[in-house]
């Protein structure tokens, strides 16, 4: 007799009198939860496939479905929860690792959500941006800290390589392998239009997309996949992925069957073959080990493009980024506890790092007593959900911000968590065609350039209402947040005051 | 040719000479540790005397030739992608790092972790050859390419250390020996060579006994294993999902 020990987390609930056969939602569904029974000619669903991805329920013409969440529960117990319960079971019967997707969805606190902007009444006016001009324009790598003339004493303006952004917001790293041709293409197309970055993530570049070179980053990671010096030449920067917030200290296998032959074209590695990234790069055991692997990048590529060093935010993340800082990269990427990923074991994205509020606020703190600041540029990621966090993350002193989950959302991603099953009904964190056609790439980009537009306009209002009419002033600004319901020790760290002080 | 004494030039400098000069063959004189020699070059053909630092070659492009007549420090030909690297002495840690085509021979020993996470993919398929022995995890993460060590002071004791081959999941790599590792984990398989094994590999032992005057007939009169990935283990293996 086989007991079944792991139930169904949701219900699809179909309202019959609407329900009308077209069989719309079975041949959505990836996962096979939806199908039609000729006997007693309803739709009925298998429900403990279903993933809460509401591809079906988007789809359905009547709107005939709903997802819910079930009640069915094991007996009340407030130290064991249903998953710790369920994923013993899936442990004891396999013995697997588990693996999960996208960012911690459990309960730490969110930084961003216990902080306030401030705003100008009386003593210094709020500007009106859509009457003013408002700079959001920003660069990004190292600077001057001094002003230097020739001999005609003209101000000597070559600085090292910079990345202008038109607003400080940049898609972070996804590989393409981990997300579709079509979710890549959306993220590149929007990037050119908007007048920012997407990144390659450690898969490659797609010959297709060698076109949007000027607002690509390259990666360069442990596994090295499609790393050549026409790739390096190939963005506008290259990125050094030491770390993920997601798994901090490990690697990623992407396994076999997602290295499709267009996938194996781009990695550079045979059709089927497991793509493995291991934890640590082997040469970098030491900042001096990154300094040369920096400046291998910065030879090979003859000094034209910034190098960014991304790391996860971890216990000692000042002291990393002062070491990172003084081995030659020009930006320095801090990944958050919270940010997403295409496959992680469970345990290591719910428990590993720390949030990317406080490891922001300890970098440029640390930096700024050290008088090194200006020889690197900050950008944070993991997770920035909406054009508030961008503007506290500035304030907090980021120079940009990068985004991936909310940039996936905009192309409909759901948050269902699956992406490491490869069956994305939305087509970005798939490789199978059918799937994949669904996300139209140019639809895709219209709307990631709607959402980052907006975010413009929201960021601007904001920085008009403080009275500040350029980003620049916004950046490490801390005076312009306070903490709500914030420890002393929390302040501390954001190195900010409370409401009402 | 373009004749260079080095000394104690910076390797900025070095390289932007060999970048802009429209020379295409180089004699590097009395190189002082510099690194990143000829990263990311075309086309270029170097001759070095005295010690190059690390990462000589480092991606490596097509056409371009580097010879080492004395030893060379830590990831020489790190992530190179074409062309070829000769060294008549030692090399130091992680030779071949990443390395995605062409050809490192290295004359003496390697150190530790040589040719890790080296991949291949259609037509490049790089190849590092040792001609004595190799430090510990050679072939960590292999993905693909040809790694041969020829314990050629062995006298058929094993010519590499612990760990060989360790999460090795493509590729092959060759040991001139009368035994194996003792400690080879579960994802590598072996075997003795075969005739087809040893006539993949007769053009490049051919090519090593050149550039260093060995005869090849002492080279294959002895056993050859060869280690390759345990297809069977793959590493989704690991996990549950949830």
């Amino acid at each position: 007799m086989k007991v079944n020990l792991i139930q169904s987390e949701y219900e699809v609930i179909r309202d019959q009198s609407r329900c009308i056969n077209c069989r719309l939602c079975e041949k959505q569904c990836s996962n096979g939860v939806n199908y039609y029974d000729k006997k007693l000619k309803v739709m009925l669903s298998e429900e403990w496939k279903c993933v809460n991805c509401h591809r079906c329920v988007a789809v359905c013409p009547t709107h005939a479905l709903k997802i819910v969440k079930s009640d069915h529960c094991f007996k009340t117990n407030a130290n064991w929860s249903k998953h710790d319960i369920t994923n013993i079971f899936r442990q004891a019967q396999t013995g697997g690792v588990l693996l999960s997707s996208m960012g911690t969805p459990k309960e730490y606190p969110v930084y961003w959500d216990k902080m306030l902007i401030n705003a100008s009444q009386v003593t210094n006016p709020s500007i009106d941006p859509l009457r003013e001009p408002m700079e959001t324009r920003t660069f990004l790598g190292k600077k001057k800290l001094d002003i230097e003339y020739d001999e005609n004493h003209n101000i000597i303006t070559d600085t090292k390589p910079q990345m202008e952004l038109s607003l400080p917001v940049m898609f972070s790293a996804m590989s393409y392998g981990s997300i579709s041709y079509n979710a890549h293409k959306a993220l590149a197309t929007a990037a050119q239009e908007l007048g920012t970055f997407y990144n390659t993530g450690e898969g490659g570049l797609h010959e297709d997309f060698y076109v949007y070179g000027e607002n690509t980053i390259v990666q360069v990671a442990s596994g090295r996949f499609g790393v050549h010096p026409t790739y390096l030449d190939a963005g506008k920067a290259i990125e050094i992925k030491m770390g993920q917030g997601a798994k901090p200290g490990i690697g990623g296998h992407l396994p076999g069957r997602k290295i499709t032959k267009e996938v194996s074209k781009t990695r550079m590695i045979p059709q089927g073959s497991d793509a493995i990234s291991p934890a640590p790069h082997h040469d970098i055991y030491s900042i001096e080990d990154l300094r040369q692997l920096v400046y291998m990048l910065k030879e090979t590529t003859n000094y034209k493009k910034p190098i960014i060093v991304k790391i996860a935010a971890v216990h000692n993340v000042g002291a990393i980024a002062s070491g990172i800082a003084r081995c030659g990269a020009d930006i320095i990427a801090i990944d958050g506890f919270r940010g997403g990923t295409g496959a992680a074991p469970l345990r290591i994205r719910d428990n590993v790092g720390i949030p990317v509020e406080l490891a922001l606020a300890a970098v440029d703190k640390r930096l700024r007593e050290e008088g090194i600041r200006n020889e690197v540029s900050l950008v944070v990621g993991g997770t920035i959900r909406s054009s508030a966090d961008v503007v506290k993350a500035i304030a907090l002193g980021a120079d940009a911000v990068y985004i991936a989950t909310s940039a996936l959302i905009a192309l409909g991603c759901h948050l269902c968590r699956s992406c490491h099953l490869g069956k994305c009904n939305w087509g970005i964190a798939t490789q199978i065609k059918e799937l994949e056609d669904r996300l139209d790439p140019e639809e895709g980009a219209k709307n990631l350039v709607n959402l980052i537009s907006a975010w413009k306009r929201e960021i601007k209002e904001m920085m008009g209402g403080m009275g500040i009419n350029s980003i620049e002033a916004l950046k490490g600004n801390r005076l312009m947040l306070r903490g709500i319901g914030l420890s002393e020790k929390e302040l501390e760290i954001l190195g900010i005051e409370h409401a009402g002080e | 040719m373009q004749k260079i004494t080095v000394n104690h030039m910076s390797f900025k400098q070095l390289n932007n000479i060999i970048r802009d000069d429209k020379e295409d063959t180089f004699d590097l004189d009395d190189v002082h540790g510099q690194r990143y020699i000829a990263a990311g070059m075309k086309n270029k053909q170097i001759k070095i005397k005295g010690i190059p630092g690390n990462a000589l070659g480092a991606c490596l492009d097509e056409g371009s030739k580097i010879t080492v007549l004395n030893n060379c420090q830590d990831a020489t030909g790190d992530t190179m992608n074409e062309g070829e690297i000769i060294v008549y002495g030692n090399c130091g840690d992680t030779a071949g790092y990443s390395m995605r085509g062409g050809k490192i021979l290295i004359k003496g020993s390697a150190g530790y972790r040589a040719g890790i996470h080296m991949k291949a993919y259609k037509d490049e398929k790089p190849v590092l050859v040792i001609g004595d022995r190799a430090g510990s995890f050679l072939g960590e993460y292999l993905a693909g390419g040809i790694i041969i060590v020829l314990g050629l002071n062995q006298n058929g004791k094993c010519p590499v250390g612990n760990f060989c081959g360790t999460g090795m999941h493509g590729g092959k790599i060759f040991l001139r020996s009368d035994e194996l590792p003792k400690d080879l984990p579960k994802q590598v398989v072996t075997r003795k060579a075969n005739e087809e094994d040893i006539e993949s590999i007769k053009d490049i032992i051919n090519q090593f006994c050149c550039e260093f005057t060995f005869d090849k007939n002492i080279i294959f009169n002895a056993n050859f294993y060869v280690l390759e990935p345990n297809t069977t283990l793959p590493y989704k293996q690991h996990y549950t999902a949830i």
